[in-house]
């Protein structure tokens, strides 16, 4: 990263103080930002009842296990439905990081007739609101008898036009045109090119984009819901809206199946928070 | 806008191996000439014809179904543009417009000032625990906006909301804000804030951290304060950064439809449409009244109406963020 000026205490800057209302801030931040993922586990656990109370109940309730079991009592699929997203956004983060990564390095580092013609056609699809073509690709669905699959969810998903720039900006700017080069001169073939160098070095970042298409596949909500009917084929999401229609507005179910869903992706985050971080500030257009 | 890559890349050293002068023209001037640029072929195949296939045609599709009457299960009849016209005369479609633009700049102001501001105290190089914080902020960008939409909706409930009971504790009547168009607008924005804050103030730290910081050196000598750093050295270099986030911002929040979905339960928007946002009306004309040549008008107006907002952005950041490059 390009904190430099934070870690070397020789070069640290005098003209910004470092003022107490700035840790109020990130303190504010903190709770507002954990804040919703602890109401859930408070209705989850007190019942829909308890929080109905002026003022609310802000601490644990007993009954999170009473309601986890009811979440499982309207839908005893749920955690198929988990097995299901695990399964549909682990294919697809492997899938894109595979063609990304490899298409990446055609355009980054290859030289090849109509290549600027091609980066800037996958700049502008970038632009095209991902919705436009729901109608057709339903139909294509159905004509490739993918519906109520999670094929339908993997099969499209399985290369993005983001995944794509963002690889080939990852590999332009942390490869070395001379390692490649001194390697090729040397006989190396593309493939050891690629495999042997280019890979081991892109390999942080392109973990971070399948991270990222992962939690993309994961947080999916109206594309599943669309193609999706049978109750064994649900994902986690797909099932947590569920429960919202089968019910009234029974509050503690909701959040429960909200929290079952999200708790996932919150122990996923303990172990690469930080990962995501650096790849999210990496990828900032900066200047 | 890749300014600073491109900056990078055309200072890189000359290659010892490269020709000093290469005869012909490149099409990729940074390739690495002793590869085979023919694997490039080889190696784009895969993504061009998924991408194809699965992105590109179905949007071609989409606006050749446009000029039909299609109801999904009968026939096709070709109308021109009758789709268009009554669109343009559909009450629905304005309303889901006003909607879509006042939820938009709801969400898109505050999430931008408190982004910079954010940015700004991370960027203090006294911040201690500065990893924590940034780790922090990116946590609500992970979670699903139906799980999210879940507990807001709750949050922002008529009775048993914590809002209203802030608001009753205070001595004011309580908001029906899922009823009231204004009022379920600035729930719905203040998820879409909640959700972007902390990763747009990942974004521009990242712009901040790669201004010299010889540029406040010397600002500071001449006697500039804090704030005037921040207005004359800060926020001019964070133009392409501001124009960048604008932009994605605007792709994404004119095309919201999954926090007001969840909220409403229906395609509706709401028992009045008071909440009806572009995308959601195309998938209640898809997906409920089955008028797909309709829905694919809607889609395609969606489209220009992103375009032209993206590119009165781009021209308005540039004047008000930036003196010369």
């Amino acid at each position: 990263m390009k904190s430099t000026i934070l870690t070397n205490p020789n070069k640290k800057p005098k003209w910004h103080k470092m003022s107490v209302g700035g840790y109020i801030a990130l303190i504010i931040t903190t709770l507002l930002s954990i804040f919703p993922f602890y109401w859930m586990f408070i209705v989850a656990s007190n019942g829909t009842d308890e929080i109905s109370k002026i003022p609310p109940t802000l601490l644990p309730g007993p009954r999170f296990f009473t309601v986890v079991s009811h979440v499982y009592e309207a839908l005893p699929q749920f955690n198929q439905a988990l097995l299901n997203s695990f399964y549909v956004g682990t294919s697809v983060a492997l899938a894109q990081v595979f063609f990304s990564a490899i298409a990446g390095f055609a355009f980054a580092k290859l030289n090849f007739k109509g290549q600027r013609f091609m980066v800037l056609f996958v700049v502008l699809t970038m632009m095209l609101p991902s919705q436009l073509g729901i109608i057709p690709l339903f139909m294509l669905m159905g004509y490739a008898g993918l519906l109520n699959s999670l094929g339908a969810l993997i099969v499209p998903a399985l290369v993005t036009a983001f995944g794509v720039f963002w690889m080939r900006q990852v590999i332009d700017s942390q490869v070395p045109n001379e390692l490649l080069e001194a390697a090729s001169i040397d006989g190396a073939g593309i493939f050891r090119v690629y495999l042997g160098i280019v890979l081991p070095i892109i390999a942080q970042s392109s973990f971070v984009l399948g991270l990222f298409s992962f939690l993309a596949s994961w947080n999916d909500y109206l594309w599943p819901l669309l193609v999706l009917n049978s109750p064994e084929n649900f994902t986690a999401q797909v099932a947590v809206s569920e429960l919202k229609s089968s019910y009234a507005i029974d509050y503690a179910l909701n959040m429960g199946g909200a929290f079952l869903s999200t708790v996932p992706l919150l122990i996923l985050f303990i172990f690469v928070g930080r990962r995501l971080v650096r790849g999210v500030m990496d990828g900032a257009v900066k200047g | 806008m890749s300014q600073n890559t491109v900056a990078r890349r055309t200072s890189k050293p000359p290659s010892p191996w490269k020709p000093v002068t290469p005869s012909r023209k490149l099409s990729n001037p940074n390739a690495v000439v002793s590869l085979n640029g023919r694997w490039g072929y080889i190696f784009t195949a895969p993504f061009f014809v998924m991408f194809l296939i699965f992105g590109l045609a179905p949007i071609i599709y989409s606006v050749y179904i446009a000029f039909f009457d299609w109801d999904a299960l009968g026939t096709k009849v070709f109308i021109g543009m009758d789709n268009f016209t009554n669109l343009m005369a559909d009450d629905r479609f304005w309303n889901a417009m006003v909607n879509t633009f006042d939820i938009w700049l709801m969400s898109t102001i505050p999430m931008l000032i408190i982004s910079i501001s954010l940015a700004a105290v991370l960027h203090s190089p006294f911040l201690k625990g500065s990893t924590f914080w940034r780790t922090i902020l990116l946590v609500p960008n992970i979670t699903s906006v139906l799980a999210i939409a879940i507990v807001f909706g709750q949050l922002f409930g008529r009775d048993f909301g914590i809002v209203n009971d802030i608001i009753g504790a205070l001595g004011f009547p309580h908001v029906d804000f899922i009823q009231g168009t204004q009022s379920s607008h600035i729930a719905i924005a203040s998820m879409i804030v909640w959700r972007w804050t902390g990763y747009n103030a990942l974004i521009f730290l990242a712009a901040m951290l790669a201004v010299p910081g010889e540029l406040y050196e010397s600002a500071s000598l001449d006697g500039a304060s804090k704030w005037q750093q921040f207005r004359y050295v800060t926020l001019p270099s964070l133009r392409n950064t501001i124009t960048f986030v604008l932009i994605v911002g605007t792709i994404g929040g004119l095309q919201v439809f999954a926090e007001p979905l969840i909220l409403g339960g229906s395609y509706n928007g709401g028992d009045s449409g008071q909440f009806s946002t572009l995308t959601l009306f195309l998938f209640d004309q898809a997906f409920v009244a089955y008028k797909w040549g309709y829905a694919a008008a809607i889609g395609i107006m969606i489209t220009v109406i992103v375009s032209i907002v993206s590119i009165i952005n781009f021209y308005i950041t540039r004047k008000l963020a930036g003196e010369k490059k």
